[in-house]
């Protein structure tokens, strides 16, 4: 076990503010702490402070309106799943959310300690970036609303800096009708990282909306593809073409998981289920996410 | 140090930790809670799976210092002087055979049984998929889970 911190449980956001700009990169935001107590146990890091957010007050609330989301810092992936509203209205989010690991982790774990953790393979981006969303932070120097395609920097690198905490993320709802899907490979359900993960939006302006994780340094969309499709109907002569762009779109490597031949192979195959399974939502028809890959 | 208060199985308790202490360490070495076991100990396999205020959590990813005043429920506080029907249905169907992820798997089903008293199998496999078990397939576990439930009276 590695060696001791401050902690501190702050009430009050002013609190957490003034102890980060004290502490600066040497603390560490704690929320569910599925990632930060793993760190912290296996010496990947060395707080000097750990600033326990989970009673502050001004962090709560997940609010699902005719304006659209907003997930403040102290929602768990649980509370996401369980929102009526999400699961109705949201499938690409509340697919992202069930996708995460197991009950145990996503009763703790929450959604901005995930954007922030910022690993390659994590399952909130691709509905973050397909919703557009925007990142909301706050320092003892002022506030920031940052756009979702700025935030990822590099594999555990995002765009907050060492005295700004993240209040919560929010994104409008789409003007016309809109249905969506996450597809997550794992190498088996529950629990385990995601080897590829492909979230899609689609909106009655038949507009498809990409997005990537878990085969690049950082989630991305795939926006070359979005303009192949736009606008068209799928057919397979149009479903070639989209899969012989995957490999401009992602680069993603070998690791324990899987190879990069595999990775590359297999974004291919969920680009074409997930465009199929998606269509097949917005028409109404139930598809339960985990099962389009099989398995 | 710090003083630390807070309830375990239903009984007010205080001690000293270090910030670092986590509430698994806590509860097996402070406290003489033996069902929570360290399995892998960075939150996969679940063997240490503990409720905080009902819900299940990885006690080897909760620092002990994050509860204070919280609700903690340890197998042992599950089952009290007597063992649950749904422990009996695992011993009736051996769905164990080593047991280190027993009380894992146990505090998991009470937690879904909790909200929803009559799973499906899928409910139930999903429910479970953080829970780890080299021993049986899972199968008898959720065999045992699915008799329990669907036993008269239930």
């Amino acid at each position: 076990m590695s060696g001791g911190f401050e902690y501190y449980q702050p009430r009050q956001l002013s609190e957490v503010l003034s102890l980060l700009e004290r502490y600066q990169d040497k603390a560490r935001i704690l929320a569910g702490g599925t990632d930060l107590a793993v760190y912290i146990k296996e010496g990947i890091e060395h707080p000097e402070a750990v600033i326990d957010i989970k009673r502050c007050a001004g962090l709560k609330g997940l609010d699902v309106s005719e304006q659209g989301v907003y997930i403040g810092a102290q929602t768990t992936f649980s509370e996401l799943v369980a929102h009526p509203a999400v699961r109705m209205d949201y499938a690409l989010l509340w697919d992202c959310a069930h996708s995460v690991a197991s009950v145990g982790i996503r009763n703790r774990a929450t959604l901005v300690g995930n954007i922030c953790s910022a690993v390659p393979s994590l399952d909130a981006a691709p509905a973050l970036l397909c919703h557009d969303a925007v990142v909301h932070t706050v320092s003892a120097s002022g506030s920031r609303d940052i756009c979702i395609h700025d935030w990822f920097r590099a594999p555990r690198q995002t765009a907050r800096q060492a005295d700004e905490l993240v209040l919560g993320v929010s994104f409008p709802k789409p003007a016309v009708r809109f249905s969506g899907i996450y597809l997550k490979l794992g190498r088996y359900r529950g629990e385990d990282l995601a080897q590829a993960g492909l979230g899609i939006l689609y909106t009655q302006q038949r507009e498809y909306r990409l997005a990537f994780c878990a085969v690049g340094p950082i989630p991305t969309r795939a926006r070359r593809i979005e303009q192949l499709i736009k606008g068209k109907t799928i057919d397979a002569e149009l479903l070639s073409q989209a899969r012989a762009l995957v490999a401009e779109e992602v680069s993603p490597i070998t690791d324990i998981r899987s190879s990069r031949e595999y990775r590359l192979h297999i974004c291919e195959v969920m680009l074409q289920r997930g465009i199929q399974a998606v269509l097949e939502r917005y028409d109404g028809k139930p598809i339960h996410a985990a099962t389009v890959l099989g398995g | 140090m710090a003083k630390l208060t807070l309830y375990v199985n239903k009984e007010l308790r205080s001690v000293e930790v270090e910030p670092r202490e986590t509430l698994l360490d806590v509860l097996r070495d402070k406290l003489g809670l033996k069902t929570p076991k360290c399995g892998c100990d960075r939150g996969d396999c679940g063997a240490c799976a503990v409720l905080i205020d009902g819900k299940s959590v990885r006690s080897c990813l909760v620092f002990a210092i994050e509860c204070e005043g919280q609700q903690i429920t340890t197998l042992e506080g599950i089952s009290g002087d007597k063992l649950t029907d749904l422990q009996e249905a695992f011993i009736e169907l051996n769905s164990f055979q080593c047991g280190f992820c027993t009380p894992g798997v146990i505090i998991t089903a009470t937690e879904l049984l909790e909200h929803n008293p009559h799973p499906s199998r899928e409910e139930i496999q999903e429910a479970l998929s953080g829970n780890l078990c080299r021993c049986t397939g899972y199968t008898p576990i959720i065999e045992a889970i699915l008799a329990h439930t669907t036993k008269e009276g239930k």
